[in-house]
């Protein structure tokens, strides 16, 4: 796919994937304009100016919580300490891959978004915390930070300026909650993920007690085609207010064409992404259920997805856009079998500071595990459907970080919407297991 | 002049003094150092932990504490090829669950297990982040992405002998 000379720029980044090429610092000069903005910036502009483009630009952060970028990078105080912008490349979220397109394939988009926000902020060292899995990704990544390195965008006197700034690669090392800012705030500290009590918030007291922000690598990435195009136009690639720009879409499970797809921010329904970008249902099958926004996100029904894909449509019909990664059903998937799988993985992954989230996650994984693999010798009682949704509503809410409320979320809507499914299983009347989930 | 510990290697130690620079404490360098430390023998055993907490100056406890936290930092050994297959959700939907059935009949191990002749070490991941490709394994640092039964089986196959 590539974009005509002629044509309004409608996607940032789609066009860049898939040729590993792309990925060179030749192909971001030469084909993406790469690092006059961060010159620009440097040698023009006022950290204040561009923290007002960005706020204009309508960018909100990519990571999961949507939160205003421009608002995040000006809470950052102006004290006399050193300013950190840690970049969250834990990319954790189930259903979530798009970062990693960012970093396979456009690698110096996140490099020069760094180096502006870091002028914004007042930051001369930039930590990206990346998943430990992504050991590759890691690499390649490296790899564009040593081609930065050496042309001068990075290190002393970066692009001819006075500024310092260096970026160093952390690698988490498998924990989902590391993808928390303040998670990874400890794990980039040498401790262990457990979230921190806020306030103080990262913008006080983040890495090493110091002033820190910590941002998604798409909206980082996204960054210099702010300045690019100017915030007001960025912000016009968004069809729907208080959304600017585009959205990376990690598109997966039973559809046709599964994949990472952009979109103008707010342009398009769940249901014209689902058919349009990933070619309907696979199998010629019928839809049963979307899971919108990562597996934290309350599952929707197939009658529920004519909603405008992006952050306030979905808050209001009970969900959320999370990392804009969309988990597709189909009509044969075990809808109990695939809460068990889901509340599995909060279970494991809680770290265990906050009691309702390290009991209620066990518990509810255990009870989930005794109605699906017990169905006929009566250790599942019809009781057990109502005391899921009884501990899901003691977590929520209740929990010092967000992963207590992405464990309950799930659980009370999949029952809500899929209860008789659930009753079938306590009834012990479960007819064929079914293959999916 | 080249410092040793009882089990890490000078390795460790030069690409530790390399990162040492890029962080404002010792501490921070606790998760490198394990990653560092696990490229030696493939997992950390206590003596490897206790090395790691003399090089950053810490208590051996504090160390295992924070190993102990991350699924990646193996504190048992495992086989020359990890396979861990996700079975999150995604992958789920498209099958995963039949390939770690497949997988562990095949290597004739449960999942967790470590083949007899220590090729092979089968684990269950979660998400790993390859949603639109799935399902995905990772094979050691690597990731087969797509995976059916007949590439599950061909890379086992072809992981059996010779060189890992």
């Amino acid at each position: 796919m590539s974009v005509e000379a002629n044509t309004p720029v409608t996607k940032l980044f789609e066009p860049h994937f898939w040729k590993d090429s792309n990925r060179k610092l030749e192909y971001y000069l030469d084909k993406m304009d790469g690092y006059k903005m961060a010159k620009k910036v440097l040698t023009e502009m006022t950290p204040d100016q561009v923290i007002d483009e960005v706020k204009k630009a309508n960018l909100r952060g990519r990571g999961g919580a949507g939160f205003p970028m421009g608002m995040k990078w000006s809470f950052i105080p102006k004290v006399d300490k050193p300013k950190y912008l840690v970049i969250n490349a834990d990319e954790s979220e189930p259903g979530t891959c798009k970062d990693r397109q960012i970093i396979r394939y456009t690698p110096h988009a996140l490099i020069e978004g760094i180096i502006i926000g870091s002028h914004a902020i007042g930051c001369k060292h930039s930590y990206i915390y990346i998943r430990g899995e992504y050991a590759r990704e890691a690499k390649l990544l490296q790899e564009a930070i040593d081609e930065a390195y050496a042309k001068g965008y990075l290190g002393q006197n970066i692009l001819g300026t006075q500024n310092t700034l260096d970026i160093t690669i952390h690698r988490g090392a498998g924990a989902y909650i590391c993808g928390e800012e303040t998670g990874l705030l400890n794990s980039l500290e040498g401790k262990r993920g457990e979230p921190r009590v806020k306030p103080p918030f990262p913008a006080v007291s983040g890495a090493f007690a110091c002033p820190t922000a910590v941002n998604n690598v798409e909206s980082v990435a996204t960054v210099p085609f702010v300045m690019r195009m100017g915030g007001d136009n960025f912000a016009k690639l968004g069809k729907i207010d208080k959304s600017g720009g585009t959205r990376l879409i990690s598109l997966s499970g039973h559809v046709n064409k599964p994949g990472v797809y952009e979109i103008g921010a707010g342009s398009m329904t769940l249901r014209q992404i689902i058919e349009d970008l990933g070619g309907g249902v696979w199998k010629g099958r019928k839809l049963k259920a979307v899971v919108p926004g990562g597996s934290s996100a309350p599952v929707l029904s197939a009658d529920e997805i004519d909603v405008v894909y992006d952050v306030e449509p979905l808050q209001k019909v009970g969900t959320m856009m999370g990392s804009a990664a969309i988990m597709v059903c189909d009509d044969t998937t075990d809808m109990v079998k695939l809460l068990l799988r889901v509340t599995k993985f909060y279970a494991h992954e809680s770290c265990g500071q906050c009691t309702p989230c390290r009991e209620g996650c066990q518990w509810m994984e255990s009870i989930l595990h005794r109605i699906v693999h017990h169905p006929h010798d009566g250790k599942a009682k019809p009781s057990d459907i109502d005391m899921l949704t009884d501990i899901a509503g003691n977590i929520g809410g209740k929990t010092l970080c967000a992963l207590g409320d992405a464990a309950a979320g799930p659980v009370i809507s999949f029952i809500k919407k899929f209860r008789p499914e659930f009753e079938a299983y306590v009834r012990g009347d479960v007819k064929e297991r079914v293959r999916h989930a | 002049m080249a410092t040793t510990g009882k089990v890490l290697s000078e390795k460790f130690y030069t690409a530790m003094k390399k990162l040492e620079p890029r962080y404002p404490n010792k501490k921070a360098l606790i998760l490198p150092a394990l990653h560092e430390a696990q490229k030696e023998h493939g997992w950390l055993s206590k003596e490897t932990l206790e090395d790691v907490a003399n090089y950053i100056g810490v208590h051996p406890a504090q160390i295992r504490e924070v190993a102990s936290f991350y699924t990646m930092y193996n504190l048992k050994p495992v086989g020359k090829m990890h396979l861990k297959i996700c079975t999150n959700v995604a992958c789920c939907l498209r099958g995963a669950d039949e390939l770690m059935e497949y997988a562990e009949k095949k290597l004739a191990i449960k999942c967790g297990e470590t083949t007899p002749d220590g090729r092979f070490t089968l684990s269950e991941e979660e998400c790993l982040g390859a949603c639109t490709t799935a399902p995905a394994m990772m094979a050691n640092d690597d990731y087969i992405e797509n995976l059916d039964i007949n590439s599950l089986s061909d890379f086992i196959e072809k992981n059996k002998g010779g060189q890992a």
